[in-house]
């Protein structure tokens, strides 16, 4: 019972932000349809942005946060403007080697000025975990948790509420009628791009200080984040937030009750039954066909 | 194109090609396959930065056969089919007539196949897993402990310190899963009970999963076996997870002093089996070497909890050398000839090669010391064995 419990808690805490890296990377992937390759490394980039702030420049670790999404949010919007704007309207084949392009050298080049030896960023919570009826979590974890649950709420609020949003949304959904209704396309593709690359960095800064900091971190959390808007359907952030828990819980369990050797297969197990039954994935957005 | 500038070009080719063995005459190349990038970046890159002591310090003495050496260093990502790859790029197309690598037992079993293919001979700085020197290659020569041997080095201590029943924690690959097979056989003979053995991807961030399953088992003491970023990551998440057990550590890349800086409190207790003790080098086989090591490693910068590490690169060429000044001559048949009366005094004992394997095509493995270490107080002192 006491590990069920555990397990459950475990899973929570994990799919609150696969949820996050999942809906930055289906507003890049699913709404504008480019194969974000460069997703985990902007992952890298957001903890390692959180390292140089809390660890470098000894900043309190809850400024140091923003700061972190901040540099994210200007990395993608510089990526968006140097790299994607030029290719707009070039087929998806090219603009996904593009990005393979772009995640290799911004992997090789954290590499290259901060070396492979990883960098740890310290907690300001207590290290005593939290008991709850005999399973365990660390306040870090609980604070991680809570901020991407914040982080998912406002991101829906905004595709969702705001004028942005609505401008987002009907960008991607008929570019040339959006700009004929005044909506100024290129901006929009710009902060869509960059709103997406804050969440990874969001999500990077968060987990930065619960594992370790070093290149590669991204190479993982890449292929989960694109399992998980396959899983969940293209360009849905509540489906990219159910997948995200449904990817941890799987994951969990499999390896909790199954075999460990094969936590990673799980997950993949799920997605390969879902798609099967139904191929767009469980929250697939209404796509307008013709 | 005319056919004058054509010509000039041919020529200018033919005069580069020539040029290019002309120039590796004058050294000795020695082939470095080790993970530069990757899961293992980290200890492969110390690894690196200690054989490159080795050889500036061999050059600044003269060379070897009044030859300078020179390394060729490759990275194999920390991927196995990279690792062959890498062999096979060192021995055809830069013709080194011996190698170093390649850091993990997968990497090394990949490369293997490759070196009988060619002939050449390779010294196995790091791995551990059995296999390497039983499979009857006769051109592997290792000076890290298998874990047979690692087990058996520990095996006065398991009632010393009394364990009652010890549960596994390994990286899902060759090392892991050969350590926890080989730990549980020797503390099965010394009376110990053995409980589950969980297995982890070499890429895994978040093993809470297995982490939760081991809390809740009646065992005292996780033996876990992965490299120093992955221990750190579990020791983190054994605290959160509020695990109290006793936790010992093989393989003897932890790197310690990386894991009390990055782990902080949650690495106190923790016991390690290493086969380096830079935290004392009087009481090293070789101190003034030891002391000499250090002192260069520090001088270019490296960090402190490196040399746990790197100290094996230094040996593995220090022991390449040897052999070539044996062999008399920089040929790969005798270098492979000669690594068998190679005598020296490595940082962590005695390297010499004993026969290991299959009879006519044994592998030669070297009997290094084996150390337990703990963590009290953020340092790191010896258990006496």
């Amino acid at each position: 019972m006491d590990q069920l419990l555990q397990h459950l808690v475990n899973a929570l805490v994990l799919g609150g932000t696969y949820a996050l890296l999942g809906i930055g990377l289906t507003l890049i992937f699913g709404i504008m349809n480019v194969v974000n390759f460069t997703h985990g490394a902007l992952y890298t980039v957001g903890a390692y942005a959180m390292y140089i702030a809390a660890v470098g420049l000894g900043m309190n670790f809850f400024v140091a946060l923003p700061v972190a999404v901040v540099a994210g949010l200007a990395l993608g919007a510089l990526i968006e403007f140097t790299l994607l704007r030029p290719l707009r309207g070039a087929d998806i084949d090219t603009t996904m080697l593009v990005m393979i392009g772009a995640g290799i050298v911004l992997q090789s080049g954290a590499l290259w000025i901060f070396g492979g030896v990883a960098k740890a960023v310290p907690s300001p919570f207590p290290d005593a975990p939290l008991q709850i009826l005999g399973a365990s979590v660390s306040w870090l974890r609980i604070f991680v948790f809570l901020a991407a649950l914040t982080l998912i709420v406002s991101a829906y609020a905004l595709i969702n509420g705001t004028r942005l949003g609505r401008a987002m949304r009907a960008t991607f959904q008929d570019h040339d009628t959006a700009a004929l209704m005044g909506v100024n396309v290129s901006l929009i593709y710009t902060a869509t791009f960059a709103l997406g690359s804050s969440l990874a960095a969001a999500a990077g800064a968060l987990l930065g200080p619960v594992y370790v900091v070093f290149p590669q971190m991204g190479d993982l959390a890449a292929v989960k984040a694109f399992a998980i808007v396959i899983l969940g359907g293209l360009g849905s952030i509540t489906g990219a937030t159910i997948g995200g828990f449904a990817l941890a819980l799987a994951e969990e369990f499999g390896a909790g009750y199954v075999s460990s050797g094969y936590r990673d297969a799980m997950g993949f197990l799920i997605i390969i039954a879902v798609l099967l039954v139904k191929p767009t994935g469980l929250f697939a957005r209404a796509e307008r066909i013709g | 194109m005319s056919t004058t500038t054509r010509l000039a070009s041919l020529a200018a080719l033919t005069l580069a090609l020539m040029a290019g063995p002309a120039v590796a005459a004058d050294t000795i190349k020695i082939g470095v396959n080790e993970p530069l990038t990757g899961a293992f970046a980290a200890s492969g890159t110390y690894v690196v930065n200690g054989a490159k002591i080795a050889a500036d310090e061999i050059n600044a003495k003269g060379g070897v056969l009044g030859k300078k050496i020179e390394l060729v260093i490759e990275d194999n990502k920390s991927n196995p089919t990279e690792a062959a790859a890498v062999a096979e790029k060192l021995i055809t197309s830069d013709k080194t007539p011996v190698l170093m690598g390649a850091w993990g037992s997968s990497l090394t079993l990949a490369v293997m196949p490759k070196l009988e293919e060619y002939e050449v001979p390779m010294l196995v700085e790091t791995s551990s897993s059995g296999k390497i020197t039983t499979s009857g290659n006769p051109f592997v020569f290792r000076i890290s402990p298998p874990s047979a041997l690692e087990a058996a080095s520990f095996a006065p201590m398991v009632k010393k310190i009394g364990l009652k029943k010890v549960d596994f924690l390994v990286i899902n690959n060759d090392w892991g899963r050969g350590a926890a097979g080989d730990f549980a056989k020797m503390l099965k003979a010394e009376g110990v009970e053995v409980g589950l053995t969980e297995t982890m991807d070499q890429a895994a961030q978040d093993m809470s999963a297995q982490l939760s399953k081991l809390k809740s088992s009646d065992a005292d003491t996780i033996m876990m076996t992965t490299s120093v970023d992955q221990l750190t990551l579990l020791f983190k998440q054994m605290a959160a997870l509020g695990i109290k057990k006793r936790v010992i550590t093989t393989g003897g890349s932890q790197n310690p002093d990386q894991i009390i800086a990055q782990a902080g409190a949650a690495a106190e207790g923790t016991m390690h089996l290493t086969t380096f003790l830079p935290w004392a080098p009087e009481k090293t086989p070789d101190p003034a070497a030891t002391k000499y090591f250090l002192a260069e490693w520090k001088a270019r910068g490296h960090q402190f909890a490196g040399a746990t590490e790197s100290f094996r690169g230094y040996d593995g060429i220090r022991s390449i050398a040897a052999a070539i000044e044996k062999a008399g001559s920089a040929e790969p048949a005798a270098i492979t000839k000669a690594f068998w009366d190679v005598k020296m005094t490595g940082l962590n004992g005695p390297i010499a090669f004993a026969k290991s394997g299959p009879e006519g095509k044994e592998s030669g493995q070297s009997k290094p010391t084996v150390y337990l270490i703990k963590i009290a107080d953020g340092a790191v002192s010896e258990v006496a064995l």
